[in-house]
Protein backbone atom coordinates (compact mmCIF):
# COMPACT_ATOMS: atom_id res chain seq x y z
CA UNK A 1 0.00 0.00 0.00
CA UNK A 2 0.92 3.44 -0.73
CA UNK A 3 2.82 5.24 2.36
CA UNK A 4 0.83 7.57 4.41
CA UNK A 5 4.00 10.31 3.52
CA UNK A 6 3.28 9.66 -0.11
CA UNK A 7 -0.36 10.16 0.29
CA UNK A 8 0.43 13.91 2.29
CA UNK A 9 2.95 14.65 -0.28
CA UNK A 10 1.00 14.69 -2.92
CA UNK A 11 -2.21 16.49 -1.11
CA UNK A 12 0.33 19.29 0.18
CA UNK A 13 1.26 19.25 -3.87
CA UNK A 14 -2.96 20.43 -4.43
CA UNK A 15 -3.78 22.11 -1.52
CA UNK A 16 -0.98 24.72 -0.79
CA UNK A 17 1.56 24.56 -3.74
CA UNK A 18 -1.08 24.33 -6.58
CA UNK A 19 -0.52 20.93 -7.96
CA UNK A 20 -2.86 20.65 -10.89
CA UNK A 21 -3.15 19.26 -14.90
CA UNK A 22 -3.36 22.98 -16.70
CA UNK A 23 -5.25 21.16 -19.57
CA UNK A 24 -6.95 18.79 -20.85
CA UNK A 25 -7.20 19.82 -24.67
CA UNK A 26 -8.77 17.52 -27.22
CA UNK A 27 -7.39 17.60 -30.94
CA UNK A 28 -10.17 16.92 -33.54
CA UNK A 29 -9.87 16.55 -36.88
CA UNK A 30 -12.05 18.95 -39.38
CA UNK A 31 -10.68 17.89 -42.52
CA UNK A 32 -13.71 15.32 -43.33
CA UNK A 33 -16.03 18.17 -42.80
CA UNK A 34 -15.12 20.51 -45.45
CA UNK A 35 -18.53 21.44 -47.82
CA UNK A 36 -19.14 23.02 -50.97
CA UNK A 37 -19.97 25.64 -49.34
CA UNK A 38 -19.28 27.48 -45.61
CA UNK A 39 -22.38 26.56 -44.92
CA UNK A 40 -22.06 22.96 -45.01
CA UNK A 41 -19.08 23.21 -43.56
CA UNK A 42 -20.05 25.01 -40.87
CA UNK A 43 -22.87 22.85 -40.05
CA UNK A 44 -20.98 19.81 -40.13
CA UNK A 45 -17.62 21.34 -37.75
CA UNK A 46 -20.54 21.94 -35.84
CA UNK A 47 -21.71 18.46 -35.59
CA UNK A 48 -18.16 17.28 -34.92
CA UNK A 49 -16.88 18.88 -32.53
CA UNK A 50 -20.06 18.66 -30.49
CA UNK A 51 -20.25 15.12 -30.67
CA UNK A 52 -16.55 14.56 -30.30
CA UNK A 53 -15.94 16.84 -27.32
CA UNK A 54 -19.40 16.87 -26.20
CA UNK A 55 -18.45 14.96 -22.86
CA UNK A 56 -15.07 16.42 -22.29
CA UNK A 57 -15.98 18.72 -19.74
CA UNK A 58 -17.65 16.09 -17.66
CA UNK A 59 -15.54 13.86 -17.83
CA UNK A 60 -12.62 16.32 -16.74
CA UNK A 61 -14.64 16.94 -14.01
CA UNK A 62 -14.91 13.01 -13.09
CA UNK A 63 -11.35 12.39 -13.09
CA UNK A 64 -10.67 15.86 -11.37
CA UNK A 65 -12.95 14.58 -8.42
CA UNK A 66 -11.65 10.81 -8.64
CA UNK A 67 -8.13 11.92 -8.71
CA UNK A 68 -8.65 15.14 -6.00
CA UNK A 69 -6.23 17.37 -8.69
CA UNK A 70 -8.07 19.85 -10.04
CA UNK A 71 -8.12 20.32 -14.10
CA UNK A 72 -8.23 23.44 -14.83
CA UNK A 73 -9.22 23.52 -18.28
CA UNK A 74 -10.39 21.87 -21.19
CA UNK A 75 -10.08 22.84 -24.51
CA UNK A 76 -10.56 22.41 -28.10
CA UNK A 77 -7.86 22.19 -30.81
CA UNK A 78 -8.76 21.91 -34.65
CA UNK A 79 -7.14 21.63 -37.65
CA UNK A 80 -5.94 25.04 -39.36
CA UNK A 81 -9.25 27.21 -40.33
CA UNK A 82 -7.50 27.91 -43.26
CA UNK A 83 -7.46 24.83 -44.69
CA UNK A 84 -10.77 24.14 -44.00
CA UNK A 85 -12.57 27.05 -45.83
CA UNK A 86 -9.84 27.50 -48.70
CA UNK A 87 -11.96 25.96 -50.72
CA UNK A 88 -15.26 27.99 -50.02
CA UNK A 89 -13.64 31.09 -48.09
CA UNK A 90 -15.93 32.64 -45.41
CA UNK A 91 -13.72 31.95 -42.29
CA UNK A 92 -15.39 34.80 -39.96
CA UNK A 93 -18.16 32.51 -39.87
CA UNK A 94 -16.59 29.16 -39.08
CA UNK A 95 -15.03 31.11 -36.43
CA UNK A 96 -18.49 32.26 -35.15
CA UNK A 97 -19.45 28.70 -35.35
CA UNK A 98 -16.44 27.38 -33.39
CA UNK A 99 -17.46 29.85 -30.82
CA UNK A 100 -20.65 28.86 -30.48
CA UNK A 101 -19.77 25.14 -30.19
CA UNK A 102 -17.19 25.70 -27.78
CA UNK A 103 -20.02 28.07 -25.84
CA UNK A 104 -22.61 24.87 -25.74
CA UNK A 105 -19.93 22.06 -24.63
CA UNK A 106 -18.39 24.58 -21.88
CA UNK A 107 -14.71 24.77 -23.23
CA UNK A 108 -13.10 27.83 -22.48
CA UNK A 109 -10.71 28.00 -24.91
CA UNK A 110 -11.26 26.43 -28.98
CA UNK A 111 -7.94 26.91 -30.86
CA UNK A 112 -7.36 26.83 -34.67
CA UNK A 113 -7.99 29.64 -36.50
CA UNK A 114 -4.64 29.02 -37.85
CA UNK A 115 -2.36 29.52 -40.89
CA UNK A 116 0.79 27.87 -41.87
CA UNK A 117 2.89 30.28 -44.26
CA UNK A 118 6.27 29.72 -42.75
CA UNK A 119 7.85 29.31 -46.74
CA UNK A 120 4.89 31.29 -48.88
CA UNK A 121 1.21 32.64 -48.17
CA UNK A 122 -1.28 31.56 -50.69
CA UNK A 123 -3.41 34.39 -52.00
CA UNK A 124 -6.69 32.45 -50.01
CA UNK A 125 -4.03 32.34 -47.10
CA UNK A 126 -3.21 36.44 -47.03
CA UNK A 127 -7.07 36.67 -46.95
CA UNK A 128 -7.62 34.44 -44.09
CA UNK A 129 -4.81 36.12 -41.64
CA UNK A 130 -7.00 39.39 -42.97
CA UNK A 131 -9.47 38.42 -41.16
CA UNK A 132 -8.21 37.23 -38.05
CA UNK A 133 -8.81 40.74 -36.09
CA UNK A 134 -12.49 40.34 -37.38
CA UNK A 135 -12.62 37.11 -36.04
CA UNK A 136 -11.26 37.73 -32.77
CA UNK A 137 -13.03 40.26 -32.21
CA UNK A 138 -16.45 38.74 -33.68
CA UNK A 139 -15.67 35.79 -30.56
CA UNK A 140 -14.88 35.27 -27.21
CA UNK A 141 -13.40 31.58 -27.35
CA UNK A 142 -11.78 31.00 -30.44
CA UNK A 143 -7.89 31.71 -30.65
CA UNK A 144 -5.81 32.44 -33.13
CA UNK A 145 -1.99 30.89 -34.79
CA UNK A 146 -0.09 31.85 -37.64
CA UNK A 147 3.15 30.17 -38.22
CA UNK A 148 5.66 32.46 -39.99
CA UNK A 149 9.07 30.88 -39.72
CA UNK A 150 10.79 27.23 -39.50
CA UNK A 151 14.18 25.84 -39.31
CA UNK A 152 13.65 24.15 -43.16
CA UNK A 153 11.84 27.10 -44.39
CA UNK A 154 13.61 30.36 -42.95
CA UNK A 155 11.56 33.07 -42.09
CA UNK A 156 8.95 34.48 -44.18
CA UNK A 157 9.15 38.13 -43.68
CA UNK A 158 5.84 38.97 -46.00
CA UNK A 159 4.15 37.23 -43.62
CA UNK A 160 6.13 38.81 -40.49
CA UNK A 161 5.21 42.05 -42.15
CA UNK A 162 1.69 41.27 -42.33
CA UNK A 163 1.73 40.32 -39.07
CA UNK A 164 2.51 43.53 -37.54
CA UNK A 165 -0.80 45.08 -39.35
CA UNK A 166 -3.05 42.27 -37.79
CA UNK A 167 -1.84 42.64 -34.09
CA UNK A 168 -2.35 46.14 -34.48
CA UNK A 169 -5.80 45.94 -36.37
CA UNK A 170 -7.33 43.31 -33.71
CA UNK A 171 -5.98 45.73 -30.80
CA UNK A 172 -7.73 48.36 -32.27
CA UNK A 173 -10.79 46.21 -33.01
CA UNK A 174 -10.83 44.77 -29.26
CA UNK A 175 -10.15 48.50 -27.98
CA UNK A 176 -13.12 48.38 -25.40
CA UNK A 177 -11.56 45.40 -23.97
CA UNK A 178 -7.89 46.04 -23.47
CA UNK A 179 -7.12 45.10 -26.98
CA UNK A 180 -7.61 41.93 -25.29
CA UNK A 181 -7.87 39.86 -29.08
CA UNK A 182 -4.00 39.99 -29.24
CA UNK A 183 -3.96 37.70 -26.07
CA UNK A 184 -5.57 35.01 -28.23
CA UNK A 185 -3.12 35.72 -31.49
CA UNK A 186 0.00 34.10 -31.63
CA UNK A 187 2.73 34.19 -34.24
CA UNK A 188 4.59 31.22 -33.96
CA UNK A 189 8.13 30.16 -35.72
CA UNK A 190 8.68 26.49 -35.45
CA UNK A 191 5.05 25.91 -34.55
CA UNK A 192 4.48 22.50 -33.09
CA UNK A 193 1.06 20.58 -34.38
CA UNK A 194 0.08 18.84 -30.95
CA UNK A 195 -0.18 21.72 -28.11
CA UNK A 196 -2.39 21.90 -26.33
CA UNK A 197 -1.83 25.14 -24.38
CA UNK A 198 -3.89 28.24 -25.92
CA UNK A 199 -3.88 30.60 -27.31
CA UNK A 200 -1.14 28.74 -29.87
CA UNK A 201 -3.05 25.01 -29.94
CA UNK A 202 -3.99 23.70 -33.50
CA UNK A 203 -4.80 20.19 -34.61
CA UNK A 204 -2.31 19.63 -37.04
CA UNK A 205 -2.19 17.30 -40.61
CA UNK A 206 -0.08 14.39 -39.33
CA UNK A 207 -2.27 13.96 -36.34
CA UNK A 208 -4.99 11.18 -35.87
CA UNK A 209 -8.98 12.24 -35.94
CA UNK A 210 -9.29 12.50 -32.09
CA UNK A 211 -6.57 13.10 -29.84
CA UNK A 212 -5.85 14.30 -26.10
CA UNK A 213 -2.35 16.28 -25.33
CA UNK A 214 -2.25 17.03 -21.71
CA UNK A 215 -0.28 20.00 -20.22
CA UNK A 216 0.87 19.60 -16.48
CA UNK A 217 1.79 22.11 -14.27
CA UNK A 218 3.01 23.13 -11.09
CA UNK A 219 5.57 25.88 -10.49
CA UNK A 220 4.65 26.20 -7.15
CA UNK A 221 5.34 22.34 -6.14
CA UNK A 222 9.28 23.40 -7.48
CA UNK A 223 9.74 26.19 -5.52
CA UNK A 224 8.26 24.76 -2.05
CA UNK A 225 10.78 21.61 -2.96
CA UNK A 226 13.60 24.35 -3.51
CA UNK A 227 12.80 26.06 -0.21
CA UNK A 228 14.16 22.80 1.42
CA UNK A 229 17.61 22.55 -0.60
CA UNK A 230 20.68 24.32 0.43
CA UNK A 231 23.06 22.84 -1.30
CA UNK A 232 24.78 23.54 -4.86
CA UNK A 233 22.98 23.45 -8.33
CA UNK A 234 23.25 20.04 -8.93
CA UNK A 235 21.64 18.93 -5.74
CA UNK A 236 18.63 21.58 -7.27
CA UNK A 237 18.66 20.32 -10.78
CA UNK A 238 18.26 17.07 -8.95
CA UNK A 239 15.46 18.35 -6.98
CA UNK A 240 13.97 19.65 -10.13
CA UNK A 241 13.93 16.39 -12.02
CA UNK A 242 12.38 14.70 -9.16
CA UNK A 243 9.57 16.89 -8.50
CA UNK A 244 8.97 16.93 -12.49
CA UNK A 245 8.94 13.79 -12.72
CA UNK A 246 6.01 13.38 -10.46
CA UNK A 247 4.14 16.06 -11.77
CA UNK A 248 4.40 14.76 -15.19
CA UNK A 249 2.96 11.27 -13.75
CA UNK A 250 0.01 12.74 -12.71
CA UNK A 251 -0.54 14.09 -16.54
CA UNK A 252 0.54 11.00 -17.93
CA UNK A 253 -2.32 9.27 -15.85
CA UNK A 254 -4.77 12.05 -16.72
CA UNK A 255 -4.06 11.75 -20.32
CA UNK A 256 -4.25 7.45 -20.30
CA UNK A 257 -8.06 8.07 -18.62
CA UNK A 258 -9.39 11.06 -20.38
CA UNK A 259 -8.62 9.27 -23.62
CA UNK A 260 -9.78 5.98 -22.79
CA UNK A 261 -13.15 7.05 -21.39
CA UNK A 262 -13.50 9.55 -24.57
CA UNK A 263 -13.15 7.03 -26.92
CA UNK A 264 -9.59 9.54 -27.97
CA UNK A 265 -6.44 8.86 -29.11
CA UNK A 266 -3.45 9.55 -26.35
CA UNK A 267 -1.48 12.22 -28.17
CA UNK A 268 1.38 13.50 -25.79
CA UNK A 269 2.10 15.13 -22.47
CA UNK A 270 3.45 18.41 -22.41
CA UNK A 271 5.94 19.08 -19.64
CA UNK A 272 5.57 22.81 -19.45
CA UNK A 273 5.63 24.71 -16.00
CA UNK A 274 2.73 26.76 -16.79
CA UNK A 275 2.34 29.49 -14.21
CA UNK A 276 -1.15 31.79 -13.24
CA UNK A 277 -1.41 34.61 -12.08
CA UNK A 278 -2.08 33.01 -8.21
CA UNK A 279 0.68 34.03 -5.97
CA UNK A 280 2.88 30.93 -5.38
CA UNK A 281 2.39 29.55 -8.60
CA UNK A 282 4.95 31.26 -10.43
CA UNK A 283 8.30 30.34 -12.74
CA UNK A 284 10.22 33.94 -11.76
CA UNK A 285 9.71 32.85 -8.18
CA UNK A 286 11.15 29.33 -8.95
CA UNK A 287 14.56 32.03 -10.59
CA UNK A 288 14.42 33.96 -7.15
CA UNK A 289 14.12 30.68 -4.89
CA UNK A 290 17.63 29.44 -7.10
CA UNK A 291 19.30 32.53 -5.71
CA UNK A 292 18.65 35.92 -7.38
CA UNK A 293 17.36 39.03 -5.80
CA UNK A 294 14.86 39.30 -8.45
CA UNK A 295 14.12 38.09 -11.80
CA UNK A 296 15.51 39.95 -14.72
CA UNK A 297 18.71 40.92 -13.27
CA UNK A 298 21.96 38.98 -14.53
CA UNK A 299 21.92 35.39 -13.61
CA UNK A 300 18.18 34.99 -14.89
CA UNK A 301 18.76 33.39 -18.52
CA UNK A 302 21.04 30.65 -16.45
CA UNK A 303 18.70 29.92 -14.05
CA UNK A 304 16.18 29.68 -16.25
CA UNK A 305 18.28 27.06 -18.66
CA UNK A 306 19.17 24.74 -15.60
CA UNK A 307 15.13 24.60 -14.63
CA UNK A 308 13.88 24.00 -18.30
CA UNK A 309 16.57 21.29 -18.41
CA UNK A 310 15.80 20.02 -15.64
CA UNK A 311 11.92 19.89 -15.77
CA UNK A 312 12.44 17.88 -19.17
CA UNK A 313 14.54 15.31 -18.25
CA UNK A 314 12.58 14.56 -15.32
CA UNK A 315 9.68 14.32 -17.23
CA UNK A 316 10.63 13.04 -20.08
CA UNK A 317 11.12 9.39 -18.47
CA UNK A 318 7.39 9.93 -16.76
CA UNK A 319 5.21 9.75 -20.13
CA UNK A 320 5.31 7.56 -22.71
CA UNK A 321 5.23 10.31 -25.41
CA UNK A 322 6.53 13.96 -25.00
CA UNK A 323 4.97 16.93 -26.82
CA UNK A 324 3.78 20.25 -27.78
CA UNK A 325 5.76 23.04 -26.03
CA UNK A 326 7.79 21.33 -23.17
CA UNK A 327 9.56 23.81 -21.16
CA UNK A 328 9.18 26.40 -18.82
CA UNK A 329 6.39 29.13 -19.43
CA UNK A 330 7.44 32.92 -18.98
CA UNK A 331 4.12 34.64 -19.87
CA UNK A 332 4.41 38.11 -17.92
CA UNK A 333 0.72 38.75 -17.38
CA UNK A 334 -0.21 35.50 -15.96
CA UNK A 335 2.85 35.21 -13.05
CA UNK A 336 2.65 37.24 -10.40
CA UNK A 337 6.85 37.09 -10.23
CA UNK A 338 6.86 38.47 -13.20
CA UNK A 339 4.80 41.32 -12.91
CA UNK A 340 6.29 42.02 -9.59
CA UNK A 341 9.96 41.97 -12.15
CA UNK A 342 8.48 44.31 -14.42
CA UNK A 343 7.15 46.71 -12.13
CA UNK A 344 10.01 47.14 -10.39
CA UNK A 345 12.02 48.26 -13.67
CA UNK A 346 14.24 44.91 -13.34
CA UNK A 347 13.04 42.57 -15.62
CA UNK A 348 12.72 44.34 -19.43
CA UNK A 349 11.98 43.83 -22.86
CA UNK A 350 15.72 43.05 -23.85
CA UNK A 351 15.99 40.21 -20.99
CA UNK A 352 12.90 38.63 -21.67
CA UNK A 353 14.29 37.68 -25.27
CA UNK A 354 17.30 36.26 -23.98
CA UNK A 355 15.42 34.21 -22.02
CA UNK A 356 13.11 32.80 -24.72
CA UNK A 357 16.40 31.87 -26.27
CA UNK A 358 16.54 28.62 -23.89
CA UNK A 359 13.04 28.39 -22.57
CA UNK A 360 9.41 27.84 -24.29
CA UNK A 361 7.68 29.92 -25.51
CA UNK A 362 8.50 33.56 -26.45
CA UNK A 363 7.44 36.96 -25.60
CA UNK A 364 4.49 36.09 -24.52
CA UNK A 365 1.37 38.48 -23.02
CA UNK A 366 3.32 41.09 -23.23
CA UNK A 367 0.96 44.39 -23.02
CA UNK A 368 3.48 47.33 -24.93
CA UNK A 369 1.89 50.85 -26.10
CA UNK A 370 -0.83 51.42 -28.24
CA UNK A 371 0.72 53.87 -30.26
CA UNK A 372 4.21 50.83 -30.97
CA UNK A 373 4.31 51.21 -34.88
CA UNK A 374 3.66 48.03 -37.06
CA UNK A 375 6.95 48.09 -38.16
CA UNK A 376 8.46 47.62 -34.48
CA UNK A 377 5.90 45.20 -33.80
CA UNK A 378 6.95 42.74 -37.06
CA UNK A 379 10.59 43.38 -36.13
CA UNK A 380 9.63 42.13 -32.60
CA UNK A 381 8.46 38.82 -34.38
CA UNK A 382 10.82 38.76 -36.91
CA UNK A 383 13.76 38.80 -33.78
CA UNK A 384 11.95 36.29 -32.10
CA UNK A 385 11.45 33.58 -35.00
CA UNK A 386 15.52 34.35 -35.81
CA UNK A 387 15.93 32.90 -31.91
CA UNK A 388 13.89 29.86 -32.86
CA UNK A 389 14.65 28.82 -36.57
CA UNK A 390 18.56 29.36 -35.75
CA UNK A 391 18.40 27.28 -32.84
CA UNK A 392 15.50 24.98 -34.18
CA UNK A 393 13.15 25.56 -31.28
CA UNK A 394 9.73 27.22 -31.09
CA UNK A 395 9.29 30.82 -30.37
CA UNK A 396 6.36 32.76 -30.69
CA UNK A 397 4.88 36.20 -29.97
CA UNK A 398 1.88 36.80 -28.08
CA UNK A 399 1.78 40.99 -27.58
CA UNK A 400 -0.74 43.23 -26.86
CA UNK A 401 -0.55 47.11 -27.93
CA UNK A 402 -3.20 48.46 -25.61
CA UNK A 403 -4.86 50.74 -27.89
CA UNK A 404 -5.13 54.75 -26.58
CA UNK A 405 -2.81 53.50 -23.65
CA UNK A 406 0.99 54.41 -23.52
CA UNK A 407 1.31 53.64 -19.50
CA UNK A 408 0.25 51.48 -16.93
CA UNK A 409 -1.60 48.36 -16.39
CA UNK A 410 -3.96 46.67 -18.04
CA UNK A 411 -6.06 43.41 -16.95
CA UNK A 412 -7.64 40.90 -19.23
CA UNK A 413 -9.18 38.84 -16.35
CA UNK A 414 -9.15 34.94 -15.02
CA UNK A 415 -5.92 33.00 -16.39
CA UNK A 416 -4.75 35.71 -18.57
CA UNK A 417 -4.08 37.72 -15.98
CA UNK A 418 -2.64 41.58 -15.68
CA UNK A 419 -0.06 42.83 -17.41
CA UNK A 420 2.16 46.15 -16.93
CA UNK A 421 2.48 48.30 -20.30
CA UNK A 422 6.34 47.58 -20.99
CA UNK A 423 8.38 50.52 -22.84
CA UNK A 424 10.14 49.11 -25.45
CA UNK A 425 12.44 50.12 -28.07
CA UNK A 426 10.90 52.51 -30.86
CA UNK A 427 13.63 53.04 -33.07
CA UNK A 428 12.36 52.21 -36.61
CA UNK A 429 13.13 48.92 -38.69
CA UNK A 430 10.68 49.73 -41.21
CA UNK A 431 12.81 49.35 -44.09
CA UNK A 432 14.50 46.35 -43.20
CA UNK A 433 10.47 44.96 -42.45
CA UNK A 434 9.19 46.90 -45.92
CA UNK A 435 12.11 44.58 -47.52
CA UNK A 436 10.09 41.36 -47.43
CA UNK A 437 11.06 38.51 -49.20
CA UNK A 438 12.16 35.57 -47.01
CA UNK A 439 15.05 35.38 -44.76
CA UNK A 440 16.67 32.29 -45.75
CA UNK A 441 17.03 28.52 -43.50
CA UNK A 442 20.19 28.69 -41.64
CA UNK A 443 22.32 26.14 -42.90
CA UNK A 444 22.71 23.76 -40.35
CA UNK A 445 19.19 22.70 -41.09
CA UNK A 446 20.24 21.63 -44.05
CA UNK A 447 20.71 18.01 -42.57
CA UNK A 448 20.29 15.33 -45.55
CA UNK B 1 -11.63 0.72 -7.93
CA UNK B 2 -9.52 1.07 -5.22
CA UNK B 3 -9.33 4.32 -3.59
CA UNK B 4 -7.78 5.90 -0.55
CA UNK B 5 -9.56 7.34 2.44
CA UNK B 6 -6.97 9.86 3.95
CA UNK B 7 -8.63 11.83 7.45
CA UNK B 8 -6.72 14.66 8.44
CA UNK B 9 -7.08 16.30 11.56
CA UNK B 10 -7.36 17.12 15.41
CA UNK B 11 -6.98 14.09 17.14
CA UNK B 12 -10.30 12.95 18.98
CA UNK B 13 -12.85 10.26 20.14
CA UNK B 14 -14.70 8.25 17.70
CA UNK B 15 -13.01 9.18 14.51
CA UNK B 16 -12.19 5.78 12.79
CA UNK B 17 -15.58 4.95 14.16
CA UNK B 18 -17.44 7.20 12.41
CA UNK B 19 -15.91 6.49 9.15
CA UNK B 20 -15.93 3.50 9.56
CA UNK B 21 -19.47 3.54 10.08
CA UNK B 22 -20.42 5.67 6.86
CA UNK B 23 -18.40 3.47 4.60
CA UNK B 24 -19.97 0.55 5.61
CA UNK B 25 -23.09 2.41 5.03
CA UNK B 26 -22.16 2.89 1.80
CA UNK B 27 -20.97 -0.74 1.08
CA UNK B 28 -17.66 -0.07 0.72
CA UNK B 29 -14.98 -2.48 2.13
CA UNK B 30 -11.70 -1.35 4.24
CA UNK B 31 -8.90 -3.34 3.44
CA UNK B 32 -5.81 -2.03 4.85
CA UNK B 33 -5.91 1.07 7.22
CA UNK B 34 -2.57 2.99 8.52
CA UNK B 35 -2.71 5.66 11.28
CA UNK B 36 -0.52 7.66 13.12
CA UNK B 37 -0.19 11.28 14.87
CA UNK B 38 1.87 13.54 12.87
CA UNK B 39 2.69 16.60 14.69
CA UNK B 40 -0.06 16.85 16.46
CA UNK B 41 -2.46 15.90 14.20
CA UNK B 42 -4.71 12.75 13.54
CA UNK B 43 -3.56 11.00 10.37
CA UNK B 44 -5.35 7.98 8.87
CA UNK B 45 -5.48 6.32 5.50
CA UNK B 46 -7.26 3.45 4.33
CA UNK B 47 -7.43 2.05 1.40
CA UNK B 48 -10.77 0.61 0.46
CA UNK B 49 -12.73 -0.77 -2.68
CA UNK B 50 -15.93 0.55 -4.62
CA UNK B 51 -16.87 -2.56 -5.98
CA UNK B 52 -19.91 -3.50 -4.37
CA UNK B 53 -21.35 0.31 -3.95
CA UNK B 54 -24.06 1.44 -5.49
CA UNK B 55 -23.21 4.94 -5.28
CA UNK B 56 -20.79 7.53 -7.55
CA UNK B 57 -17.56 8.33 -6.99
CA UNK B 58 -18.71 11.82 -6.19
CA UNK B 59 -22.00 11.03 -4.07
CA UNK B 60 -19.53 8.73 -1.95
CA UNK B 61 -17.02 11.61 -2.21
CA UNK B 62 -19.18 14.45 -1.21
CA UNK B 63 -20.59 12.13 1.72
CA UNK B 64 -17.18 11.90 3.07
CA UNK B 65 -16.60 15.44 2.75
CA UNK B 66 -20.08 16.46 4.94
CA UNK B 67 -18.85 13.86 7.52
CA UNK B 68 -15.72 15.65 7.90
CA UNK B 69 -17.11 18.99 7.85
CA UNK B 70 -19.63 17.23 10.66
CA UNK B 71 -16.88 15.79 12.79
CA UNK B 72 -14.28 19.28 12.29
CA UNK B 73 -11.03 16.98 10.36
CA UNK B 74 -10.76 16.71 6.83
CA UNK B 75 -11.67 13.74 4.84
CA UNK B 76 -11.27 13.50 1.08
CA UNK B 77 -11.09 10.12 -0.92
CA UNK B 78 -9.04 9.49 -4.04
CA UNK B 79 -8.42 6.80 -6.68
CA UNK B 80 -5.17 4.55 -5.79
CA UNK B 81 -4.18 4.20 -9.11
CA UNK B 82 -3.18 8.42 -9.09
CA UNK B 83 -0.87 7.85 -5.88
CA UNK B 84 1.08 4.42 -7.82
CA UNK B 85 1.31 6.30 -10.73
CA UNK B 86 2.79 9.49 -9.18
CA UNK B 87 4.76 7.09 -6.62
CA UNK B 88 5.89 3.84 -7.90
CA UNK B 89 8.04 3.47 -11.18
Amino acid sequence: MISINEIIETNRMVQSQHLDVRTITMGISLLDCIGNTVEETAEAVYKKVKEKAGKLVATGEDIACETGIPIVNKRVSVTPISLITAKTGGAVKLAETLDKVAKEIGVDFIGGYTALVHKGMTDYEKEFIMSIPEALSKTDRVCSSVNIGSTQAGINMDAVRLMGKVIKDTAYLTADKGSIGCAKLVVFANAVEDNPFMAGAFHGVGEKDVVINVGVSGPGVVKAALEQVDGDLTEVAETIKKIAYKITRVGQFVAEEASRRLNANFGIVDLSLAPTPVKGDSVARILEEIGLECAGGYGTTACLALLNDAVKKGGIMATSHVGGLSGAFIPVSEDEGMINAVEKGILRAEKLEAMTAICSVGLDMIAVPGDTTAEVLSAMIADEAAIGVSNNKTTAVRVIPVYGKTEGRVDFGGLLGTAPIMKINTVSPAKFINRGGRIPAPVWAHKN
Amino acid sequence: MKAIVSVLGEDKKGIIAKVSTALYDMDINVEDISQTIMQRYFTMIMLVNLEDSKLKFSQISENLSALGRETGVDIRIQSEAIFDSMHRI
